[in-house]
């Protein structure tokens, strides 16, 4: 029988050689004489060990990672193809700790289908939760979501089946369903993995997505910092269409549904969704003032949904194994899973999807590892650009919206960027309102000239001015940003800012340049 | 360069073929970028014709979002990410070496042509970081300077 071999094809292993890796096995395989073939499947999660090579033996997958090119000969002398001992075996790829302990329901086939084979995707659990949506009323579905307390992943937390109910409600002779997959926040690469590593089921989230809505057009807005993840979700799509899970009569159901593809052009700010919609129109990426909401006028003048990839890519599993069994996980109002996003200075970076809940300290400490330097940790940047640093003091904080709100912080889209104690944290602030004045639409005030005079005001700290006085214009100034903006750009801006004064006063100095001068 | 009668002509066959879409602008720039490299001049009346729009409308958004280029970039273009993450494993001090030898700063064009440097925000490998893409698809994690340094050798040679 032909041994399948497994070559991640995600990003992220491909950022770390996996293309060479993956032509260097089908080389030794055509060399040797051997029946074996390459299957190019999405990441497990684990990218410190990426590429992570899987076999498939008789005792199931057997991992060995990280492979450089160099040691591919060397496994096959060590005959990885039947599980064999090699420095870089890791053994059963699920039984290794940082796998074991996920709970993984929205990324249950990551890593481990081919994300374009819809007949892998379909034998492990695929369009079960589609098919069970066609014969249900879309008000039933829409209640079905709800009561599975699942909240939107990007990282407002807004109740999804709400949302959905809104647009089931409005009346319009075209609605639409929107993903927003203009994942820009430092830090996280959770939609990006699942549209490369399980595209359709994000394809079936947004087709039930229309059902209960009834909306019959589809867009994925992705950015264009993600090549990868847009070549496989247009090879997905096309796939799916060729089958019938989308086209003018989705699975016989007699309903229509399609999804096109539409690239953003390196905008953050067209990532906050009236921006995105905006875009999508062929507009500047501007904020729109709400209300109305886009559930009322969204895309086109018309009523839409517009949801995260995760929220969509969650919907699936909700659908096919019922709301009561999502709901059970979690914790408070934070209910199901989320898929948590390690990076930065880490030892164990990568995607951990685990029930609400865990502490920051167990995700970073025991999880992660700890630092990729091996120095102490500082902080910790959750939720990206416009989430808050976390010192370890606080690193008891359960992962759960209300009690990151509760550390004046946010979960975001659960990116959790490490810092070890070389971090200058003067610094990180001056960025985080150094990036809104970059990313900033331009279009309310507090965003648009705060953000530069908050860069102004940390330079001035930076040269030698008071500090006392300077920090209270900024904690003015961050008042000004947060309650008169229109979105969370300007308006979650200050959540770093306030947070490095609040947790890390101590960095707030003249540089030793300017200390030396005076 | 491509004379004007023939920007124009070749902006209004590929404007063409996007027109049935709805909301067709940003389509249509990115396949114009990708067709000469930028979005030329005078390519922007051409597209307002074929969609119906103000020329200043075009230009809205074409100057809004900070992928369209306005001008031709060098014959590579090497994005370094400079996002938290990234941050966080020295990004910005790679960054200043890289543009100490090179002697160009972000959005700059060596001499010879052969390399611009952009900033991006964020690519998504924040688990490899730090990181940095190569000609729009070639993505390299965990970038230090000898990976820059053997990239830059290899596209200059």
């Amino acid at each position: 029988m032909t041994v399948r071999i497994y070559v991640p094809r995600d990003a992220a292993a491909i950022a770390l050689g996996a293309h060479e890796v993956a032509a260097a096995v089908a080389n030794e395989i055509v060399l040797r004489g051997l029946d074996a073939s390459v299957v190019r499947n999405g990441s497990r999660g684990m990218h410190w060990i990426e590429p992570l090579v899987e076999v498939d033996t008789p005792a199931g997958r057997i991992a060995y990672g990280p492979v450089a090119v160099a040691d591919v000969a060397s496994l096959f002398d060590a005959d990885f193809l039947n599980g064999g001992s090699h420095t870089l075996a890791l053994g059963a790829t699920e039984e290794i700790p940082f796998f074991a302990r996920q709970t993984r329901l929205t990324f249950a086939r990551c890593g481990i289908t081919d994300p374009v084979s819809l007949a892998d995707y379909e034998a492990h659990g695929g369009l079960v939760g589609l098919k069970a949506a066609i014969v249900m009323t879309p008000s039933d579905v829409v209640t079905t979501v709800t009561d599975s307390g699942l909240r939107g992943r990007g990282g407002a937390g807004f109740p999804t089946g709400i949302k959905w109910r809104t647009v089931l409600d409005t009346a319009g002779e075209q609605k639409y369903i929107v993903c927003n997959a203009d994942e820009g926040d430092s830090g996280t690469f959770a939609d990006r993995m699942i549209m490369e590593g399980d595209p359709f089921v994000l394809i079936e989230g947004m087709a039930i997505a229309g059902l209960a809505t009834e909306a019959t057009k589809g867009y994925i807005y992705i950015r264009s910092e993600y090549p990868h993840a847009i070549a496989t979700i247009e090879e997905a799509i096309a796939t799916a269409r060729a089958a019938t899970v989308l086209g003018a009569d989705v699975l016989g159901s007699g309903k229509a549904f399609e999804i096109e593809v539409r690239v953003g052009a390196g905008s953050y700010v067209c990532g906050e969704e009236t921006s995105l919609l905006n875009s999508i129109e062929g507009k500047r990426g501007v904020v729109r003032s709400k209300p109305p909401l886009p559930a009322h006028k969204g895309l086109f003048g018309m009523p839409t949904v517009i949801n995260n990839v995760i929220s969509l890519a969650s919907v699936p599993v909700i659908l096919a194994e019922g709301p009561a069994q999502y709901q059970e996980y979690g914790v408070g109002r934070s209910r199901g899973t989320i898929p948590i996003q390690l990076a930065g200075n880490i030892k164990h970076g990568g995607l951990f999807e685990a029930p609400f809940g865990m502490t920051l300290g167990e995700l970073v400490t025991e999880i992660g590892g700890g630092t990729h330097s091996g120095r102490p940790i500082k902080a910790v940047q959750v939720g990206g650009p416009l989430g808050a640093y976390f010192p370890q003091s606080l690193f008891d904080t359960p992962f759960d919206y209300e009690a990151f709100a509760a550390k004046e912080g946010l979960i975001g889209h659960a990116g959790v960027t490490v810092f070890d104690d070389t971090a200058d944290m003067l610094k990180q602030a001056r960025f985080a309102m150094e990036f809104c004045a970059i990313e900033s639409c331009g279009k309310c005030t507090p965003c648009r000239i705060g953000s530069t005079r908050g860069v102004e005001t940390f330079d001035e700290i930076a040269a030698g001015a008071d500090i006392d006085e300077q920090i209270t214009l900024i904690t003015d100034l961050c008042e000004t940003m947060k309650f008169g903006s229109l979105c969370a750009l300007g308006g979650f801006t200050p959540y770093p800012v306030m947070s490095v004064i609040t947790h890390f006063r101590t960095d707030l100095k003249p540089t030793a340049a300017a200390q030396k001068a005076e | 360069m491509a004379a004007a009668s023939d920007i124009k002509e070749r902006t209004a066959a590929i404007a063409a073929e996007y027109t049935h879409l709805e909301g067709p602008l940003m389509p249509i720039l990115h396949a114009v970028q990708h067709s000469f490299g930028y979005v030329p001049e005078e390519s922007v009346q051409v597209i307002a014709n074929a969609i119906n729009i103000a020329r200043a409308e075009v230009h809205g958004t074409l100057t809004f979002y900070p992928d369209f280029r306005r001008e031709p970039a060098g014959k590579h273009v090497l994005k370094l990410c400079r996002a938290e993450a990234c941050q966080s494993l020295g990004a910005d001090q790679i960054a200043a070496d890289i543009k100490a030898n090179l002697g160009i700063d972000f959005h700059e064009t060596t001499a010879d042509g052969v390399l611009t440097l952009e900033p991006i925000f964020c690519l998504g490998l924040c688990s490899c970081a730090p990181a940095a893409i190569l000609d729009e698809s070639r993505v390299i994690g965990r970038i230090d300077a000898d990976k820059v340094a053997a990239l830059v050798a290899e596209v200059t040679a």
